[in-house]
């Protein structure tokens, strides 16, 4: 029989991964629902974030708190030019065509990175002590990861609710043909929300730079996942992704325990195809 | 005979003769990158039967691993010959897809979903057989387990299933289903409302599109001898077979063919100039011609040249459509 404590450790931890899955769906989400294209290529984005990070800190010296912030730029920066370079282009094209050319990105970016920084994989160890409360081990550094990671996101429901072009961007979400009548430019829009989810990528990248090591690849393998998440949640539902990171992020810690790592995610996978048939919408779908 | 009957002709009984010729030392090569090319183009053909109807899949993945991993399976462990085993995949396989595609009619799992769904399939069934782990093939060189030392079996093999892939895309396009199925793709509710069974032909389609994926998954695996969870399933290959299609232009008979041709002769040209100096560059430049290519020919290279020579064709006869 499985010990209680374990079981509670890995709710926990669960809840830590929750954090940084919410983060990734949320600025996934807010780009799909603005700008209607799924970047098939978002989680590498945060792949290069990290890199950034890393050399910064390991070649450049930076402190880790302003290589961190870097790493938002860099993330803000890469997200404008993904929309002006591959997105702008083929905005009118079929969907097919908008998920291919992401898709082609992904390609690019994981190749490129193996032949820029060949597929080592780096890390920054960044060893904070383990804090231990009532027999459950929790790292230190994840749990900082995660309130920074919930910070970022009250930052971004704060920028979408209180500011005037956090209301354009979710009039746009809203209905696309009305707001151009309202005199907001969609394309200045577009901008600002690739150049806000990009962020969110980089603040993604920099939370995941100081808990894991970087490879090439580390981005692709919460692709799938943060996929899942958004259309659970129901594709542009911000509250709906963040809740069902975390249910997604239980299901795969719980489930990793219980019987293995893989069978934890394929868990994860089977939940989501049988919730796509019982509510296609999104788990928080309002009934139409 | 018409024309273009008699051109295809032409070029079938070229490409059987191709194993005939004297191709140097480099033949064993060439071989075994036309092989992989009907192979993979008779995957992207299967492809394509789902995917011009608005049924954009992206776990095509999963029917090709679930087809050559249960072929496999079936041989190493029952010492099965894949004609039976291959047999056995396809079904299994269809009965999957149908598993899928049934609750996706019935709730009108379309568009954005539909992928995203099938993407989520793909990486299941990848996951199952990590657990497989990978898997290579014996020396045996027979018909019996469809093993064969001489290349040029395995070329015909290959052309076979081209051909037939070719065929039964023909036989869709030539059927009353192909109508039924673009009313669905244009509009399920208007489809339904003059009486077409959107669930039945949408899971037609699917059943008949990943049978045949099974049935490559299979002969790539045989051919290859060799399979694993990352080469013959999973997310990176069901985008490359996307890819192969809507590049060659996924409306048009040997669009698959042309886009499948193309990018597995870029991927190898691009290795082979490179090397084992710079590792990566040569998937790196290929992910960049991709997006490249799909941003400025949206229809595909075969579709946008066919579009340009029909529209050559129809101005000097003054305006009259070509037959399609």
């Amino acid at each position: 029989m499985l010990d209680p404590i374990f079981l509670l450790e890995a709710v926990v931890n669960g809840i830590l991964l929750g954090g940084i899955l919410a983060l990734l769906a949320l600025g996934l989400n807010l780009i799909f629902g603005v700008i209607d294209i799924v970047w098939i290529a978002y989680v590498d984005l945060v792949t290069l974030c990290m890199y950034g990070v890393y050399f910064l800190v390991s070649l450049y010296g930076w402190p880790l708190w302003l290589a961190g912030l870097a790493g938002i730029g860099i993330g803000a920066l890469l997200g404008v030019l993904v929309h002006l370079l591959i997105i702008t282009p083929i905005l009118a094209s079929p969907p097919i065509n908008q998920l291919l050319a992401t898709g082609g990105l992904l390609f690019f970016i994981q190749s490129a990175a193996t032949l820029l920084w060949s597929t080592d994989h780096r890390s920054l160890r960044v060893s904070l002590p383990t804090l231990e409360v009532g027999g459950i081990f929790i790292s230190f550094t994840r749990l900082l990861a995660f309130v920074l990671a919930i910070l970022a996101m009250v930052a971004l429901y704060l920028f979408l609710t209180r500011t005037y072009t956090g209301t354009a961007i979710r009039a746009v979400s809203q209905d696309r043909e009305a707001i151009a009548l309202m005199g907001a430019r969609p394309q200045r829009l577009y901008l600002v929300t690739s150049a806000v989810g990009g962020a969110m990528a980089g603040v993604a990248g920099a939370l995941l730079i100081i808990q894991y090591a970087v490879h090439p690849y580390f981005g692709g393998a919460f692709g799938p996942l943060t996929f899942m998440i958004c259309v659970l949640g129901g594709l542009g539902n911000m509250v709906g992704a963040f809740a069902a990171a975390f249910i997604m992020a239980q299901v795969i810690s719980v489930g990793g325990v219980l019987v293995s790592t893989e069978m934890g995610y394929v868990i994860a996978f089977v939940i989501f195809i049988v919730l796509m048939f019982v509510r296609p919408g999104g788990i928080f779908a309002r009934r139409a | 005979m018409r024309p273009t009957r008699l051109l295809g002709l032409a070029g079938v009984v070229a490409l059987a003769l191709v194993p005939l010729l004297p191709l140097g030392p480099a033949q064993e090569y060439i071989w075994h990158v036309i092989i992989q090319i009907f192979l993979w183009s008779f995957v992207g053909n299967a492809w394509s039967l789902m995917g011009r109807f608005g049924l954009v899949s992206l776990g095509h993945g999963a029917f090709l691993g679930v087809g050559a991993y249960a072929t496999v399976l079936l041989w190493n462990f029952y010492g099965m010959t894949p004609w039976v085993g291959a047999g056995l995949a396809v079904l299994l396989t269809v009965g999957f897809a149908l598993v899928v595609a049934y609750p996706c009619s019935r709730f009108q799992v379309v568009g954005h979903y539909f992928g995203l769904v099938t993407l989520a399939v793909g990486e299941v069934i990848r996951l199952l057989i990590v657990a497989e782990r990978d898997w290579t093939g014996g020396t045996a060189s027979d018909w019996w387990t469809l093993q064969f030392a001489d290349r040029r079996v395995f070329y015909y093999v290959g052309l076979a299933a081209w051909l037939f892939g070719l065929w039964v895309w023909w036989r869709v396009d030539r059927s009353m289903a192909r109508s039924a199925m673009e009313a669905i793709g244009e509009d399920e509710t208007a489809a339904a409302s003059v009486g077409i069974r959107v669930a039945r032909f949408k899971m037609a389609i699917t059943a008949l599109s990943a049978g045949l994926t099974a049935l490559g998954g299979a002969l790539l695996a045989l051919y290859l001898a060799y399979a694993n969870p990352d080469s013959l399933a999973g997310i990176g290959v069901s985008l490359r077979i996307v890819f192969a299609v809507v590049l060659g232009g996924m409306y048009a008979l040997l669009g698959p063919f042309v886009g499948t041709a193309l990018t597995i002769a870029l991927s190898e040209y691009l290795r082979i100039y490179f090397g084992i100096k710079l590792i990566g560059i040569a998937e790196t430049i290929y992910g960049l011609l991709l997006i490249v290519f799909i941003i400025f020919l949206p229809a595909g290279i075969y579709g946008s040249i066919a579009q340009a020579v029909r529209r050559r064709l129809i101005r000097p006869s003054g305006g009259l459509p070509l037959r399609a």
